[in-house]
């Protein structure tokens, strides 16, 4: 009863003071840059669509690699690290009552060495200094500008991890026994994610290649470098995935007017997914050599583990639906879908990003399976499938995410106009999706390399049938870039022009009768060394055999 | 923690299927001998032309429709290129770069490696069908990755 009043009270609060100016500013600068980094990085996106498939010759000042490596860089490091700190960020001020001053300034703080270690690893690459891909793979060595701004990256990451520490440590401190509000309790998720996943990258780039690629020391050990790049690469874009989650076990369930489903199941999906991430990046190893078979192995199981939290999040997502919609009057097996807001774009652009998942999620797991990833490994297919995860999956939700974000932080409203343009933008991106990842998939079966441009090998029979896919690719990736515009359009528009207004930040409640939710599920501390002990289980042995059974190191090369 | 029965029914099925998934995969590897390429033994990629067996990349017979390549990789080639083996014949490749990363990917079948600076790296195929089959690197490795490219060709 006490709470239920506290409770009504926090939202009028809330309701009547809404985001304080100073947070809406932070998360509103967050966002920003995210979006500005989706508009480059899908131009260049498309340019080399255009040229992958023979239609667009570049010219002779620029590279398709370097134009990769800044696409790469921009959507898969900036894109996603703005955007979930601004995100997780507003839902702290909202569902903490505010952010303390002192982690502000820390958000603030990384977001300055964010920006200023972006512009040093851009420069490089428009010089052509840095030709090295998102994974920047020794021995290929860029410019050292390049990696000190990755550095600095990485640090600008970790301010705003710890910012985030501390916001909820306070909290708790104020609220002993209580639960962490459930979107901030994503976010320490995603934050311990942030931190521990970074950290390997953190040693490869400041130990071992920036000292190599100033050349004072003369050799580099590959095997170790990859692998702790992995370490970080794949747990990357899990963070990506862990923020979209939070939006539909969170978020879609109040849109459609629902509740959320068991508060237990949500914290352990989030343990799981925290426990488990940072040793998936080895599938990415698995036709390296110097890895025994055994060792292989032991990582397929702990790829394929990740594989489970995501079926319990497919069961509780549809089961939130299926719930609502009878609720609502919807009747039959399957007739009740008839009762969800399709015409709203909160709902129909995350909801579109689940079904996307599941093609997206069966393809994850068909690739970290040993005999099925060596048929596919580092062919387009994999580029379809990353564009099928993130680019529809994560990228979809955040794009839902945005039409009430960027309203609540700028006080504006969502009007129906910009409603029916994110209806169409969210049907525009998903046939260019189909259209690209599809053909991506299929040509990358036929054993199209992925990173590579426009080629036929000579006119090889081969390589001259993978053509037909290629055009189809740039068609999707055609209208794709349109989907770009209409989304910073309607985001800018959200942001400076929209008319004012209160928007709700939607936060659906738990069931009536829920059970309550055990309070093992707050120990971060205990969560964090059974992570920390699974990530030495999977690591302690690869790295140990690379570093005693190492070859003598490789001296930098730029081959470009 | 309360569960509906079909959610426990659902949680099993998927359980299940991701055991499945582990056992075939594992029975593939270690029954069948289809185990990803993962050979160990390393060399000084700085010495890689001095090293034996890199000394003579080339084809050698070693048997009744068996043959060994042994092949270098280097930005932006194979070397030996255009080799030419008998329908039916089984190939043991032993690779190893002499400079960057590269990827050793054999189109139309399943052959595919990474090949890195400091490692040797083995794998082995039976080419049954006559044809020209398409090998390139699939693994960025500078400006001319798109042109790092031979043959097989199974007669």
């Amino acid at each position: 009863m006490q709470t239920a009043k506290s409770k009504d009270l926090k939202d009028k609060a809330n309701r009547a003071m809404g985001i304080s100016k100073e947070d809406a500013l932070l998360t509103k600068s967050y966002i920003f840059v995210a979006f500005m980094a989706i508009l480059l990085g899908g131009i260049l996106g498309l340019v080399q669509g255009l040229n992958r498939a023979g239609l667009l010759e570049l010219p002779s000042w620029v590279n398709y690699y370097q134009v990769l490596t800044a696409h790469g860089l921009l959507l898969v490091v900036v894109l996603t690290a703005f955007f979930t700190i601004g995100y997780f960020y507003a839902g702290m001020s909202h569902t903490l009552g505010g952010l303390l001053p002192k982690v502000r300034t820390m958000a603030w703080i990384g977001f300055g060495l964010k920006i200023i270690g972006f512009v040093l690893a851009v420069i490089p690459i428009i010089m052509g200094d840095a030709s090295v891909m998102y994974t920047f793979y020794p021995p290929m060595a860029a410019a050292p500008m390049f990696y000190i701004g990755l550095a600095l990256i990485v640090v600008g990451v970790w301010m705003c991890a710890f910012g985030a520490f501390i916001q909820v440590a306070n909290w708790r401190k104020n609220h002993k026994g209580q639960h962490v509000p459930i979107l901030s309790y994503f976010a320490t998720g995603v934050f311990v994610l942030l931190f521990f996943g970074s950290v390997p990258v953190a040693v490869e780039v400041i130990v071992m290649i920036i000292p190599w690629s100033f050349g004072w020391v003369e050799t580099i050990n590959v095997m170790v470098a990859r692998t702790l790049f992995w370490a970080f690469g794949h747990t990357l874009v899990n963070i990506w995935y862990l923020t979209a989650v939070s939006a539909w076990y969170v978020i879609v369930p109040k849109i459609i007017g629902g509740r959320r489903w068991s508060d237990t199941l949500t914290r352990v999906v989030i343990i799981a997914l925290v426990v488990m991430n940072i040793t998936g990046g080895f599938h990415h190893q698995i036709v390296d050599p110097g890895i025994s078979p055994s060792v292989k192995f032991m990582h397929v199981f702990m790829s394929l583990a990740i594989g489970f939290p995501s079926l319990m999040t497919a069961w509780a997502m549809f089961a939130v639906f299926e719930k609502t919609a009878r609720k609502q009057g919807g009747k039959g097996l399957i007739g009740w879908y008839k009762k969800m807001p399709w015409g709203d774009v909160r709902f129909l652009a995350p909801m579109i990003a689940m079904i996307a998942f599941i093609p997206a999620g069966a393809g994850g797991i068909a690739q970290s399976t040993n005999q099925l990833d060596q048929v596919v490994h580092n062919t387009m297919w994999i580029v379809g499938h990353f564009h099928l995860t993130l680019g529809m999956s994560v990228v979809m939700t955040f794009f839902g995410i945005s039409y009430w974000l960027v309203p609540y932080i700028s006080k504006r409203v969502l009007t129906p106009q910009i409603n029916r343009l994110g209806v169409i933008q969210t049907w525009i991106w998903t046939i260019g999706m189909i259209f690209m990842s599809g053909s991506m998939h299929a040509v990358g079966l036929l054993g199209s390399p992925r990173r590579t441009s426009f080629t036929t090998y000579g006119d090889n029979a081969t390589a001259l049938s993978w053509n037909p896919y290629l055009l189809c690719l740039a068609v999707g990736g055609t209208l794709l870039i349109i989907g770009v515009l209409l989304q910073v359009y309607a985001v800018i528009n959200m942001m400076f022009f929209a008319p004012k207004g209160e928007t709700e930040f939607p936060i659906a409640e738990e069931e009536e009768n829920a059970t309550k939710t055990p309070y093992w599920t707050e120990r971060w501390g205990m969560w964090i060394v059974i992570m920390l002990l699974v990530v030495a289980m999977a690591y302690v042995i690869p790295l140990s055999e690379f570093i005693v059974n190492a070859p003598p190191g490789s001296p930098p090369f730029k081959t470009w | 923690m309360k569960m509906h029965l079909d959610e426990k029914i659902w949680l099993t099925l998927s359980f299940g299927m991701i055991m499945i998934f582990m056992f075939i995969t594992g029975y593939q590897a270690f029954a069948y001998d289809m185990e990803p390429p993962s050979n160990k033994d390393i060399i000084d990629p700085q010495k890689v032309d001095q090293t034996a067996p890199f000394d003579k990349p080339g084809i050698t017979k070693i048997g009744e429709n068996e043959y060994e390549v042994v092949m270098t990789l280097q930005v932006f080639s194979f070397n030996p290129g255009n080799i030419e083996v008998p329908a039916g014949s089984t190939v043991h490749f032993t690779l190893t770069s002499k400079d960057v990363v590269h990827g050793f990917e054999v189109a139309e079948t399943n052959l595919n490696a990474m090949v890195m600076p400091g490692h040797v790296q083995k794998i082995t195929q039976k080419f049954d069908k006559p044809g020209t089959y398409l090998v390139l690197c699939n693994e960025y490795c500078g400006a001319g990755h798109q042109m790092m490219s031979t043959t097989i060709t199974v007669k």
